[in-house]
């Protein structure tokens, strides 16, 4: 059951993912990649993270997404059809990024690591909470610290001069 | 029969009866709407079809699903389409985690009143609220029609807006019930509401839904005297049907989260559980009906101002003062 319920799951976030992708219309690329975050957000839930499948909804479908979907209504974005293909030098970053994550991939399968099985039990938002401010705290002060700059920096530029 | 399959029927039967008790009350709440509206301004409201008017939500139903699907040229053919389902849905899946009675003793097991009894009830909450923003911006989008775009973009501001003083002055429920489960926080309140400790989150709570369903005072996405209908406008028969049916559905399930987080949920005396439920429910819904009978619409840039520069500041430092009590206690 669960595994069945994987593989449609992972099938809908790889397919949602690529439209998201080739598609030209930038509104109906959200609605992809929304989807797929959907697919994902499941996903989490069944390997026992239900407070990362919320997040991955709230955060990423629920408020990201939405300010992309809110700027891009804004904008005339013209004729999105009558967009050209990418040429070769803006095709190598995206290019370069691909070999990498592929390359780890295979490393992953050629290494034959254990494969991460979800745990006996869901994860409660109390673990999740002491592991996020205990032993992650660092890095969530970081972030933060990080968040902080851009925000300041999105002031300087919005304010009036 | 065995208990999985007993266990299967059992929430099939739970989400039936969601589906059926909310969607006629919805379709009631119009109605009542309607004539308690006429009741405020003097006038008799609808009562010609059936006894006082009772069989209005059915003659509704007929003339709107006899209606053209209209849909105007240059519109994005598949947004159009599903967007009313965008913004019907969210509002009747939240309804999965709210506990709307006491556990039963059926078939010799406990049966919880909720479909879901999720760990994370309160958040599945907000994360159906932030995505109930994609009907509201995809419908005016996809239209193809100034108003209506003008309409989303109010709509898609305000939402977020709101949902963020909405969560906030959920927190503080949180911090005294130590709990997101929404069952845990129905427990907590078995001896006082929630609303005798935390009136100022309840009032915040109050006004953030209010903005939430887009009603009067916040109903500027829809504002008929500067937009036509705002995002729906260009929506006729059926689809503009659902539209409006999943904002009578949004009012009772928020009514209901209001109930269940402030009001003890299906706590009280002498009634029976779900019958606690629906009185309290069902008073938010007479007061929101109320509030557009009574109230003028507020400006777009006040509505931000009160947005972010009142309620958020309040419910933050509401949040610091429940902490402060709840380590000295």
């Amino acid at each position: 059951m669960e595994s069945a319920l994987f593989y449609i799951l992972s099938a809908v976030t790889v397919t949602g993912t690529a439209f998201a992708i080739t598609e030209k219309h930038a509104v109906h690329a959200i609605v992809y990649l929304v989807t797929s975050f959907f697919a994902l957000a499941v996903i989490f839930f069944l390997l026992g993270a239900p407070v990362v499948a919320i997040f991955e909804v709230i955060i990423y479908a629920g408020a990201i997404m939405v300010l992309f979907l809110f700027v891009i209504m804004m904008l005339d974005l013209g004729h999105p059809e009558r967009a050209r293909l990418p040429g070769i030098r803006e095709w190598w970053p995206a290019l370069a990024l691909g070999t990498v994550t592929l390359a780890s991939a295979l490393a992953l399968v050629v290494s034959r690591a254990p494969a991460i099985s979800a745990p006996g039990k869901a994860i409660g938002v109390k673990e999740f909470a002491l592991a996020l401010f205990g032993k992650y705290g660092v890095a969530v002060e970081v972030i933060s610290m990080q968040l902080l700059f851009a925000l300041v920096g999105a002031l300087y530029l919005a304010r009036k001069r | 029969m065995s208990p999985i399959a007993l266990d299967i029927a059992i929430h099939l039967a739970k989400i039936a009866l969601i589906f059926f008790v909310v969607l006629t009350l919805a379709a009631y709440l119009v109605f009542a709407e309607r004539r308690i509206l006429a009741w405020i301004q003097d006038r008799k409201g609808p009562n010609r079809v059936g006894p006082f008017g009772l069989l209005q939500p059915l003659a509704d139903l007929i003339k709107l699903l006899t209606k053209e699907d209209f849909r105007p040229a240059g519109a994005d053919k598949w947004l159009f389409y599903l967007a009313p389902a965008m913004a019907a849905i969210p509002a009747i899946l939240t309804f999965a985690v709210i506990p709307f009675g006491a556990p039963l003793q059926l078939f010799g097991r406990e049966v919880p009143l909720q479909v879901a009894d999720l760990n994370v009830g309160l958040l599945f909450f907000l994360a159906l609220s932030s995505i109930a923003v994609y009907g509201v911006a995809l419908g005016g989008w996809a239209s193809n029609s100034k108003y209506a775009l003008l309409g989303s973009i109010r709509g898609l501001a305000q939402l977020i807006s709101y949902e963020l003083s909405m969560g906030l002055s959920l927190v503080p429920t949180v911090m005294l019930a130590g709990s997101l489960r929404l069952s845990d926080i129905v427990g907590a309140q078995e001896g006082i509401w929630f609303i005798v400790y935390q009136p100022l989150a309840f009032a915040i709570f109050l006004i953030s839904i209010a903005a939430e369903c887009k009603r009067i005072p916040f109903d500027i996405p829809e504002a008929e005297g500067e937009l036509v209908a705002g995002f729906h406008t260009e929506y006729s028969g059926m689809r503009f049907g659902l539209f409006f049916v999943g904002e009578y559905i949004n009012i009772i399930v928020l009514g209901g989260l209001a109930t269940t987080f402030f009001l003890g949920g299906w706590h009280g005396p002498w009634l029976p559980p779900f019958a606690w439920f629906s009185v309290k429910t069902l008073a938010f819904a007479f007061f929101f009906i109320w509030m557009r009978g009574t109230l003028p619409r507020l400006r777009y840039d006040q509505l931000m101002h009160l947005g972010w520069k009142v309620l958020t500041p309040l419910a933050l430092v509401n949040i610091l003062v429940t902490g402060w009590i709840l380590m000295l206690r």
